[in-house]
């Protein structure tokens, strides 16, 4: 829990990714020459959608693969490993929070906790009900998705990508689809259970409440080269 | 355990798709499983069928249509023999024992047969089993009684002690009725051989029933034979069939029945075609199924996948899934198997008195089963195919 600023958990370096267009010209979406995050450090990007803050946490959790360059998380570099290799990196060391939660719909909240560590290793019955009784959610657990209101369907999200134990929390317009109150609620959730998990978060959004939260606070724009082309 | 819980809570997710596909899986299967059960049993049983005797010695005609009169009780007969060929065969010392019969009456639609007592009480119809009385007595040979299989006592609702009177022919006529009344002395043992669906009475009796010729008193319509040898056989065979032109030596009766199966094997064959069809059909049942529920499906497996399962992981989800179904459909299978042959073998048994074993084992509910499940996981394999290309950041998107 205490961040060594020499060996940071998350270090990217000249990282790029391109799509082609329905036109037919390839288009930058993410160019970072540089960027890194310490262990347990909470970092919030600024970055209105089509950013490409999402591309940017997708090719750090190995969902998308990298044109070029290198995403090293601990030893191992996500931008060089092949997929099998990726998904079980993803699987151990990644969680993930989505502004449309993606929870499971024909799955009880208990299992989806359980799905969230399933592939990286055992799965802990006790710990996933450890974890919905952490968000408040412990009478809830065989409820399923669509039973619960949206706030709770966040704080199932966020137990499930806590479930594994990550190093690394990446969280993409988590209270996007929060009203105001179940917002702060729902961050101040991922905040606290990333800090007591010893996990890294990297959050990004559009929205002043949420960045201004953080102590942390950057601006995609400036470290994602991409955009500052698109925009000049 | 993570598998299975993917394709549980996936088989009940499209729990309507599951029950429709399974429903089909398991008609198919049954309908597979009771043709070959079926085709084979009976083919099977009735070819070894010869109520205990190695052959039948008739008037000049088909050996099948001798064998089919005198042992299955099917045919009409081709003719009759004169008491004189019957004596002749009864003290041949390659025979061991000779069972003379005579047809030619019936009680609704029921046959009547002449015979000699020692049928019931000297032959063993299968190894080591004679036939029995479950009620009564034998019929006294000079007397105008009858001993009644089990299957017409059932059907007819006689028993000892009640009389009727025989109508003239194979055919039930009502007008033909003969004035000679019968009393049923005996009911036989069910022995699911075609001797259950027959109505005994003395030979003497049929032979002299009123409006009978005659002129043929004392001819019989065939006689069963028992060898001593099997070499005993291919000599009466030679000598009835190759020097004689009179009469018709059926031998060996299993090689003549089997000689039947083969002239339909074609029917067996079409049957069989059908069945195959309908089992491909019902796993092609699967594939649309499941392809159909693909769209539905990307956006669960994209999670799956941002949660770090492997490409192969979901795909074995869908083959196994796919699997599961025909699984289930199988073991519901085995009720329409039973609820097919039951049927079938009520109608074996109405029509021959022969008795089919619907829980017999047969090596269709070993490999029926098991290949339906490896279809049903064949046609897996395109959903399958579908899954393991299912890009993960685009099927990320917001859920309405």
């Amino acid at each position: 829990m205490n961040p060594s600023p020499t060996t940071p958990l998350l270090q990217i370096s000249d990282l790029k990714k391109s799509f082609v267009s329905p036109e037919g010209d390839r288009k930058a979406i993410v160019d970072v020459p540089e960027f890194s995050l310490a262990a347990g450090q909470q970092l919030a990007l600024r970055g209105e959608s089509g950013s490409g803050k999402t591309t940017f946490l997708h090719l750090i959790a190995g969902i998308l693969t990298a044109d070029a360059g290198s995403i090293r998380i601990g030893d191992r570099d996500m931008a060089a490993l092949g997929e099998p290799a990726r998904d079980r990196l993803r699987a151990s060391v990644i969680g993930y929070v989505f502004q449309t939660f993606n929870l499971l719909q024909g799955y009880s909240c208990l299992e989806n906790v359980l799905l969230g560590m399933a592939f990286g290793g055992k799965t802990d019955r006790a710990h996933a009900i450890t974890l919905l009784t952490r968000v408040g959610l412990a009478d809830r657990s065989r409820h399923y998705p669509r039973q619960l209101s949206t706030g709770q369907q966040q704080r199932v999200a966020v137990a499930r990508a806590l479930a594994k134990g990550p190093k690394l929390v990446l969280a993409d317009e988590p209270t996007g689809n929060l009203d105001r109150r179940n917002a702060r609620a729902a961050l101040a959730l991922i905040r606290k259970t990333c800090h007591e998990h010893g996990a890294a978060l990297l959050l990004v959004s559009h929205d002043p409440e949420t960045l201004g939260a953080f102590e942390d606070v950057r601006d995609f724009a400036n470290i994602n080269l991409a955009m500052q082309e698109a925009v000049s | 355990m993570t598998l299975a819980l993917i394709i549980l809570r996936s088989l009940r997710q499209h729990a309507l798709s599951t029950l429709v596909t399974a429903l089909s899986i398991a008609l198919a299967g049954g309908l597979l499983m009771s043709v070959w059960a079926v085709k084979e049993q009976s083919q099977a049983v009735f070819t070894h069928m010869n109520s205990g005797f190695d052959a039948v010695l008739g008037a000049r005609g088909s050996k099948l249509q001798l064998v089919l009169n005198a042992i299955f009780h099917l045919e009409a007969s081709p003719g009759n023999i004169s008491a004189a060929d019957y004596e002749f065969i009864k003290r041949h010392p390659a025979v061991k024992r000779a069972i003379p019969i005579a047809v030619g009456d019936n009680l609704r639609g029921y046959r009547i047969v002449g015979t000699i007592p020692e049928l019931f009480t000297d032959v063993e119809y299968a190894a080591g089993k004679k036939f029995s009385l479950s009620a009564g007595r034998l019929f006294d040979p000079a007397e105008k009684e009858a001993v009644i299989g089990s299957f017409v006592a059932q059907e007819l609702g006689l028993g000892v002690g009640d009389t009727f009177h025989p109508f003239h022919g194979l055919i039930y006529d009502e007008r033909d009725q003969h004035a000679e009344t019968y009393h049923v002395t005996g009911v036989l043992a069910a022995s699911n051989t075609p001797i259950d669906k027959v109505i005994w009475i003395p030979l003497h009796g049929l032979q002299t029933m009123s409006g009978h010729d005659p002129r043929a008193a004392t001819d019989v319509s065939a006689v069963l034979v028992q060898l001593r040898s099997p070499a005993a056989g291919f000599m009466l065979d030679l000598m009835y069939n190759k020097q004689g032109d009179r009469l018709t030596f059926a031998y060996p009766i299993a090689a003549i029945m089997a000689g039947l199966f083969q002239k339909i094997s074609w029917f067996d064959q079409v049957l069989s075609l059908i069945a195959y069809l309908v089992a491909l059909v019902s796993a092609a049942g699967v594939l649309v199924a499941i392809y159909n529920s693909m769209a539905a499906r990307r956006r669960d497996i994209a999670i799956l996948r941002a949660l770090g399962a492997h490409r192969r992981t979901v795909c074995s989800a869908i083959v196994l899934e796919a699997a599961a179904i025909g699984a289930l459909g199988m073991i519901a299978a085995f009720a329409v198997y039973a609820g097919i042959f039951t049927i079938v073998a009520a109608v074996i048994r109405a029509q021959t008195g022969v008795m089919l074993e619907p829980f017999a084992y047969n090596r269709v509910m070993l490999w029926a089963p098991l290949g339906m499940i490896a279809l049903c996981a064949l046609s897996g394999l395109l959903p399958a195919w579908k899954a393991y290309r299912t890009d993960i950041a685009g099927n990320l998107a917001p859920l309405s």
